[in-house]
């Protein structure tokens, strides 16, 4: 749409400024403050420099969190992303199917997180869960709180769980945009399945996949409530994502240094996916 | 005949593998329904696939204690706060946003969506400080001020999306019928895209209902939110499973009610307004 230029549009904008900057601006300010300050209690601090920064860049718990989140965000995707799409192509696609697949498939996404962490923390209990129990009835050693693999596999099939149903519903979107004379004229050039899929509906699809791809991958990096309630970062550390150990730093041990310091250095990490994010968005609305 | 002509996805086998994975979608969840039945002795004694004596008792509990059922007053309450706040604040934005080029107008929309991408956790501690300085700690609204950091981005691009949908000569024509802008907007504009704004509406009220760190960290007794009282029941009263498998399927309920109304719009409104 043509737009027209008008500084007085900022007027119309001014109340999620003020808002906005009140919960996010003010707030990261006092993050930086503290990141560059020492203190020894009493509201007294000095001047820290870099200490910090230098600190958790060094630090090898930063570096092992760091890597456990690119290594689930990069499971997660590898999984979720082609499961989706598989399951967006057999959803039906008209009659009495298409709301109640629709609804039962966004349930787990509207389940507060920490009640996620808790259903699998139950679900996968060798006492009294359904999973846990089947599998050591069949004489498989799954205990996910003293087995850092078991752990593992639990916190990705939860997100699976949880999240899967993201990247269906957006793929679905994309595919019922397609128009029957697509397929009419894939017919008569008797096209194969592969090929419809490679050459009509992949290329149709491209954008939502973008937004699944981008979206669970800075929602799978910043994860924190459910492995919290099911692992709690544990067994030993092996499932201290960074948002974890950042959150024990800063609200349980009160390092205001180290924990600003940290936020800082996540918080630019997140900037620059943003960025991407942004620039491969709006690229492409400009390509429509 | 030419337009019954289609591809049947994948072969006759297609409604399978929906099936499947709805299955597994609700094996947890139905896990939980189950438990929520059971008597805590049934629940750690024997291992059953349904509830052998049904009972409400876990249900009767969370009725009858203040400090459970305050929980989801609390809850319901700064979900409200929240989802009000940030649609009536997106709204002229969005509109801003979707008609006019102005000064700073593309960063404005990066910084906003930055503040949809940023971790709670990183916001956790100043977010305390800040609230505890106005002392606003374990209210309402400071929950649903702090909810606003994700929900206010999220209401500016979903409603800019349905916004952009509308064609300009509406707003044109209006303005040449002598409509002030503010009369226009509430009279004309926004019942043409009232269904932005419900599904706007819902998407905070998720995202509010959904999060845990910021809604934990900023209340203490009278502002506690559902979901923070059941973590505490898990670590503190011996494991009242019961209980707690009930309180789960409560919070649960409020999210299945209004699915369905939002079923076709879900995709776009997780898109944040681009599908």
């Amino acid at each position: 749409m043509e737009k027209t230029w008008n500084n007085k549009a900022w007027f119309l904008v001014l109340p999620v400024l003020l808002l906005v900057a009140f919960s996010a601006a003010i707030p990261l300010m006092t993050v930086v403050n503290y990141s560059v300050q020492d203190t020894f209690g009493n509201n007294a601090f000095f001047w820290a420099g870099t200490d910090w920064f230098d600190d958790i860049l060094h630090s090898a718990r930063f570096w092992e969190a760091l890597q456990r989140n690119l290594l689930f965000s990069f499971i997660i995707l590898a999984i979720e992303i082609p499961l989706g799409i598989f399951i967006a192509l057999n959803m039906p696609k008209k009659g009495i199917g298409v709301p109640v697949c629709l609804v039962l498939m966004a349930l787990p996404l509207l389940i507060p997180w920490n009640v996620v962490g808790t259903i699998w923390q139950v679900f996968g209990r060798v006492d009294i869960g359904l999973l846990g129990h089947t599998l050591a009835a069949l004489g498989i050693d799954y205990n996910y709180v003293r087995d850092p693999l078991d752990a593992w596999i639990t916190v990705v099939v939860m997100d699976v769980w949880h999240w899967t149903s993201l990247v269906v519903l957006l793929c679905y979107a994309g595919l019922v945009s397609i128009p029957d004379a697509y397929y009419q004229a894939a017919k008569i050039d008797g096209a194969s399945r592969w090929s419809v899929f490679r050459y009509i509906q992949l290329p149709k699809m491209k954008r939502v996949l973008l937004i699944a791809v981008l979206l669970r991958f800075m929602d799978s990096f910043m994860i924190y409530t459910e492995p919290f309630v099911v692992t709690g970062g544990g067994p030993g550390n092996s499932t201290t994502f960074l948002s974890i150990d950042l959150v024990k730093t800063a609200v349980g041990q009160f390092d205001l240094g180290p924990a600003a310091a940290m936020s800082i250095v996540y918080f630019l990490i997140i900037l620059l996916l943003s960025w991407i994010f942004y620039t491969v968005m709006t690229s492409s609305d400009a390509d429509n | 005949m030419a337009r019954t002509i289609k591809y049947k996805p994948a072969g006759n086998l297609s409604w399978l593998v929906s099936t499947i994975y709805i299955i597994f979608l609700l094996l947890p969840i139905y896990w939980l329904v189950n438990m929520s039945f059971k008597e805590n002795s049934e629940i750690t004694g024997a291992f059953s696939l349904w509830p052998q004596n049904p009972t409400l008792r876990n249900y009767m509990v969370i009725f009858t204690d203040p400090s459970w059922y305050n929980g989801y007053i609390n809850s319901i309450i700064y979900v409200a706060l929240n989802t009000t706040i940030s649609v009536l604040a997106a709204l002229p934005a969005a509109y801003a946003f979707s008609r006019y080029r102005f000064l700073g107008d593309k960063h404005l929309f990066f910084w906003l969506l930055t503040n949809r991408m940023a971790p709670p956790a990183v916001f956790a501690l100043p977010f305390f400080q800040l609230y505890s300085a106005f002392g606003l700690i374990d209210t309402h609204i400071a929950v649903a001020l702090a909810h606003c950091l994700f929900n206010v981005p999220l209401a500016v691009w979903i409603l800019e999306g349905f916004m952009s949908g509308v064609p300009k000569e509406i707003d044109e024509t209006a303005y040449i019928d002598g409509y002030s802008f503010p009369r226009f907007f509430v009279k004309i504009f926004m019942p043409l895209i009232a269904s932005g704004i419900g599904v706007a509406a819902f998407f905070c009220f998720m995202f509010s209902w959904v999060e845990l760190l910021l809604a934990r960290t900023l209340t203490t007794t009278a502002a506690k939110p559902i979901s923070a009282i059941m973590t505490r029941t898990v670590s503190a009263s011996g494991m009242d499973w019961g209980v707690l498998a009930a309180a789960g399927v409560l919070t649960i309920v409020p999210g299945a009610l209004v699915i369905y109304f939002v079923r076709n719009y879900i995709a776009k409104g997780f898109a944040l307004g681009r599908v």
